[in-house]
């Protein structure tokens, strides 16, 4: 019951705002804070109920789901409103309540349509938490669609840019996905025993296992589905586009929450319900999450748009989740507990990658609301205008380039550590991703924050610019110095010259008010992850055992 | 918990939490005494470990603690980390005027990640450390952000670094697919091949670190953060860290048996090269740094050959000697204006006090008997001798160049005659306050040689493993080279060939064979993506309209006339039909006739045939 109440009051609340016009615009934004706090703080609620309860119950995905409701829907194809939660879903549901209130606090200030915007958000909310809950896959099905029903309008509605085309090419690359998705869920149906779309039910008895081309066929439909949605290379080319033109909270949601519907799908259906094709192409799926490892990686480095730059590093972490998720398959080469640990990396990677990427979103969105562009030439020297928007830049690049003490360096190492065994070379080459995201991190720090303080007029910017910020060629950080040769400029003199360089600053305002009571509380919570994963880790090791073990059957 | 293990969690989380205050917040005039304290207490917390070897863990990730412990290597490292640590802030109290508040926050936190890395005893651990120091020097080295060009040589140090560090998360995987665990001490027993995979990710790790060949070009970059930051991490911390791994897992090393050898090799390469390099520069710093890399090639050779206690010694010693020389060139940077090393004349007799320690730290450096340096040298060099002749000749060929490039230092700033003007502001003081740890450090540069030599030696080569024998015609040997080529340097013109000048071109290498090809590689991807991926996407996409015009286009041509054709047909063959339908009676008749008389004829001819 609690569960139901988690993921209807958003809609619920939505309703409430479209159904009561009076409401002022300030109030219909504070409902919205407060509604997504409540949310937020009845998932902390069952989070320490879980914790408690789950030393003892068994682990997840078919048996010990919690909050678990089941009530008939569809009968006759055996599809219920079945919802529940375990290690797999739990930290999921608690980071997308997050992101939410986070989006929720940094939109206080919306001027356009405020309300609309808010009853959009809380109608996403429940579909993305809805779909995490989801235990049948037609219910999975319908608050998946319902996420991308919701982006669709944030973005062509509130984006910037190119947002109409943006938000239609986003909407129709994701939804043919979808639909692929759906004819894998049919496959599933067809080939189960008891013809149903029970979740748990699939998992526990797994369907096709005696067609292997059939097994492999649905397989294929499910995954390029996900792959679309996660996205994996070359399945990927909307996201850019689509982040570039979306606000700044609703590409904090879609990096942070609704990715993570594709990778969570990988987790809950493709993996538990067709072990057997899995396995079999478990190698498939470690090259596809290497490849996109790179191709992110490298693609990224060549963006001369910081926020398209953000947006295929997303391709490049969850191509991280892939390899992890592919190397529980490879049962042959690797023990159990090797793969078990690949599968908790790639868990703690999402809730990762959904606090640092949403705050790096949101961080960029502070560009946007005071220069009115992206583009790196742009701007410079900010840290000398805005020194806590350089730190808050900085502890999020940092995060996300995998630096220890954060949440990014627990889930890499994770996955690194428990892919070796099983696909050594693979991981050896997808270590290096790490090295080029540190690279192009780096490089945006210096580009943004260090010379010349350097501020665009967002008057002077083209607010409607026909063509995104394509790349234009890499601008490299400037060219080391001949090493010894020329020395150095003395220490003492440097400090004057910057003393006597008064460039105008007074045009970029620090972040402030809401929009550092939205972004720090991510960074911080990458932070605890990073630096005591155990409370995190106690609830996603059982369940990720238990999904590398049904992987494995 | 004990109250000893207590202690140790303290001197690592006392300085981390301090540093991230600090860094954090601006506290500019409290920052200096706070970091201060902060040192001491570490330091004494340090020395209070090194007695009572604590040893913690905690659980971390599965199957990888995250477990720290004071061995008699680290009992030995961490008070020396403490107290440099100590020492260089003590200095740096007065010499940094900016920021301060976040220069001592960084300061500290790189010395909890350096005093982590020493007493790590786990991977986890230990890379967690080891990449908190790479990203804290980068943001040290980087410290005077407004200038790009030093923000660009920080981004060089972490990552030619953190290529490195790659190494250590793959030995990682190897460490957990071997089997053994994740303890650093538990790594020999790994199931083969994992083991000799993490026995090479370990050592590639650790060279980068140390800034040994191929790594050794980021710290020449580096010199362009401030003179404490390099007095820290390029002396006594980070570079030496690199140098420490390798001590810590000498067993490993060990046990693989091509892995010594190799180390060695690359360890007295490193020596020797470097010290050409070193004595080919015109700067203080970049000498310094040159040499730097080229004493941590002896540690490196000790890692290889062995001797644990005499790498340790050489470590420790020279942390002392390099962090004064590096505070001495900070010291003259800012009151001469100047670190051409030709601009330096004279550069020791207005200040008698830094001349004179300085002067000690040099003549350490040289291998002058019996400051510290030389008798920890030769502590290395002497296993290396029972292990090959080789590798003792071409250490004491390193040994002879450190003499030459110490000897071109020390003869220019004790030279009289016409030399550069000392800053008449208030930059031209040289304070107590800076002073007094240059004494300290000083007296470390002449002394601490006791540790490789008996009585000590043979306690710490019983406590760490390594060579406790002292081979008299050795230190003779060394002490005599020395000697002799210090004394040759007041004549001789040190060679600058442009290829030392340029530190033989590592950089520029890097820069051709990785950093540009990624770049294009980078530039090409993207560009396919946006004209290939996306384009085909799209072309896909503008399909469909062509696609549903061709069917709306069959629909109204082909369905549409078909359906339509029909019924014109039918049309007409109504108006056929009505032909017959006159409304005259005897046409009907006629009709009638004609339909029975055909159907009689249809039914005979039947008949017939049937």
């Amino acid at each position: 019951m609690l569960l139901s109440v988690v993921i209807f009051l958003p809609v619920v609340a939505a309703g409430m705002l479209l159904a009561f016009p009076a409401l002022s615009n300030r109030a219909a934004s504070w409902l919205w804070v407060i509604v997504a706090a409540i949310d937020l703080a009845l998932i902390v609620g069952m989070w320490a109920g879980f914790a408690s309860n789950s030393a003892a119950a068994p682990s997840g995905i078919v048996d010990g789901i919690a909050y678990e409701v089941k009530i008939r829907w569809i009968p006759t194809v055996d599809a219920s409103y079945h919802v529940g939660v375990d290690g797999l879903s739990l930290p999921l549901i608690a980071v997308t309540a997050v992101l939410f209130l986070a989006a929720a606090i940094w939109s206080l200030r919306e001027q356009k349509r405020p309300r609309s915007y808010a009853a959009l958000f809380l109608f996403l909310q429940t579909a993305s938490i809805g779909t995490f809950a989801a235990l049948d896959l037609i219910l999975f099905f319908v608050f998946f669609d319902l996420s991308i029903v919701g982006m669709y309008f944030v973005i062509a509605g509130w984006g910037h840019g190119n947002r109409r085309r943006s938000a239609l090419k986003f909407f129709i690359y994701t939804f043919v996905g979808s639909l692929a998705l759906l004819v894998g869920f049919i496959g599933l149906f067809l080939g189960s025993e008891n013809r149903t779309f029970d979740m748990v039910a699939l998992a526990a008895n797994p369907p096709l296992i005696d067609s292997p081309l059939a097994a492999g066929l649905v397989l294929l439909a499910i995954c390029i589905g996900l792959a679309v949605k996660t996205p994996l290379f070359p399945f990927h080319t909307w996201l850019p586009d689509a982040h570039t033109d979306a606000p700044a909270a609703g590409s904090a949601i879609l990096a942070g929450v609704l990715l993570k519907l594709g990778t969570y799908g990988f987790v809950r259906i493709a993996m538990p319900m067709l072990p057997d094709a899995w396995q079999r192409w478990a190698m498939i799926i470690v090259i596809a999450g290497v490849v996109s490892v790179l191709w992110g990686a490298f693609t990224a480095l060549a963006q001369t748009d910081v926020k398209r730059m953000i947006a295929y590093t997303s391709v490049n972490h969850m191509g991280y989740i892939l390899l992890g998720l592919g190397a529980a398959g490879l049962v042959a080469q690797a023990d159990e507990q090797a793969r078990a640990i690949a599968v908790t990396g790639a868990m703690v990677q999402m809730v990762s990658h959904a606090l640092l990427t949403g705050s790096l979103f949101l961080l960029t969105g502070v560009l946007f609301s005071r220069g009115g562009t992206y583009a790196f030439d742009r701007w410079g020297g900010l840290a000398r205008p805005a020194p806590i928007f350089a730190a808050a830049l900085g502890v999020a690049a940092f995060g996300s380039l995998g630096l220890p003490g954060l949440s990014a360096f627990i889930a890499e190492f994770q996955i690194f550590t428990g892919s070796l065994q099983a696909a050594p070379v693979a991981t050896v080459i997808a270590v290096t991703g790490i090295v080029i995201t540190a690279g192009l991190f780096l490089v945006a720090l210096q580009r943004l924050l260090s010379g010349k303080t350097q501020v665009p007029n967002p008057a002077e910017e083209p607010a409607n610019r026909a063509t995104n910020g394509r790349h234009a060629g890499v601008v490299s950080p400037a060219e080391p110095t001949e090493t010894g040769q020329q020395p150095a400029r003395r220490d003492r003199n440097v400090t004057t010259a910057v003393d006597d360089d008064t460039v105008s600053q007074a045009t970029f305002k620090d972040l402030h008010g809401r929009e550092l009571v939205a972004t720090v509380p991510l960074l911080v919570l990458s932070i605890m992850i990073g630096l005591f994963p155990r409370p995190l880790l106690d609830v996603i090791e059982p369940a990720a055992a238990a999904l590398s073990s049904l992987a494995g059957r | 918990m004990t109250a000893v293990q207590a202690a140790l969690l303290v001197m690592v989380a006392l300085p981390a939490a301090a540093g991230a205050v600090l860094t954090l917040t601006r506290t500019h005039r409290v920052a200096a005494p706070i970091a201060v304290a902060t040192a001491g207490l570490t330091t004494a917390l340090a020395f209070a470990s090194a007695l009572a070897r604590p040893a913690v863990s905690y659980p971390f990730v599965a199957g990888a603690d995250f477990a720290l412990q004071v061995d008699a290597l680290a009992a030995l490292t961490v008070p020396m980390i403490a107290a440099v640590t100590l020492l260089v802030l003590v200095f740096a109290a007065r010499s940094i005027r900016q920021s301060r508040s976040r220069f001592h926050g960084l300061m500290l936190i790189f010395s909890a990640a350096a005093l982590t890395t020493a007493t790590a005893a786990s991977l986890p651990a230990l890379l967690f450390a080891w990449e908190v120091m790479g990203a804290t020097s980068y943001a040290l080295i980087g410290f005077w952000w407004r200038d790009s060009a030093r923000v660009s040589a920080g981004l060089t140090a972490f990552l030619t670094t953190r290529t490195a560090d790659l190494g250590l998360y793959v030995a990682a995987g190897a460490a957990l697919a071997g089997g053994a665990g994740m303890g650093l001490a538990d790594l020999p027993a790994a199931a083969d091949p994992w083991r000799h995979v993490a026995t090479a990710g370990i050592v590639v790790a650790a060279l980068g670190k140390a800034a040994q060949l191929p790594f050794s070009f980021w710290l020449s970059a580096a010199m362009k953060g401030p003179s404490p930051v390099s007095a820290l991490l390029h002396s006594a911390a980070m570079v030496a860290m690199g140098a420490y791994l390798l001590l810590r897992v000498e067993p490993l090393l060990a046990s693989t048996g091509w892995a010594g050898p190799a180390t060695a090799w690359i360890g007295v390469l490193t020596a020797v090269l470097m010290g050409v390099v070193a004595l080919g520069q015109r700067e203080l710093k970049q000498l310094l740094a040159a040499s730097t890399i080229a004493q941590l090639g002896f540690v490196v050779l000790a890692a290889g050959v062995g001797t644990v206690s005499g790498g340790a010694t050489h470590l420790v010693a020279h942390a002392f000697v390099k962090a004064l020389l590096f505070l001495t060139a900070g010291a003259w940077l800012s009151a001469l204006g100047t670190e051409k090393i030709a601009e330096l004349r004279g550069a020791a007799r207005p200040w008698p006090i830094v001349g004179v320690t300085a002067t000690v730290a040099a003549l350490a450096l040289a291998g002058i008997a019996p400051l510290s340096l030389w008798a920890t040298k030769d502590a290395v060099l002497t296993a290396a001798l029972e292990s090959s002749g080789w590798l003792y000749a071409a250490g004491l060929a390193a040994a002879a160049l450190s003499a030459a490039y110490a000897g071109k230092i020390l003869w220019v700033v004790w030279r009289r005659g016409p030399r550069t003007k000392v800053r008449a502001n208030d930059a031209g003081r040289i304070s107590a306050v800076e002073q007094a740890p240059l004494v300290v450090l000083g007296v470390g540069a002449a002394v601490l040689g006791v540790l490789a030599l008996p009585p000590l030696s043979g306690v710490l080569a019983d406590a760490l493993g390594g060579h406790a024998a002292i081979s008299v015609a050795g230190l003779t040997v060394s002490a005599g080279i020395a000697a002799l080529v210090l004394l040759l340097m007041l004549r001789l013109r040190a060679p600058e060939p442009r290829w030392a000048l340029r530190w033989l071109g590592l950089e520029a290498a890097a820069h051709a064979v990785v950093v540009r090809p990624c770049l294009a590689l980078a530039r090409a991807l993207a560009r396919f993506d946006d004209h290939v991926l996306d384009r085909a996407v799209m072309a896909l996409a503008a399909a469909v309209p062509v696609l549903a015009r061709a069917a709306a286009g069959a629909d109204d041509d082909g369905l549409d006339r078909g359906v339509e054709a029909v019924a014109g047909r039918v049309r007409r063959l109504g108006q056929v039909a009505r032909v017959p339908q006159t409304g005259a009676v005897h046409q009907y008749f006629l009709q009638t006739v004609a339909v029975f008389t055909a159907g009689g004829v249809i039914w005979s001819v039947y008949a017939v045939m049937g």
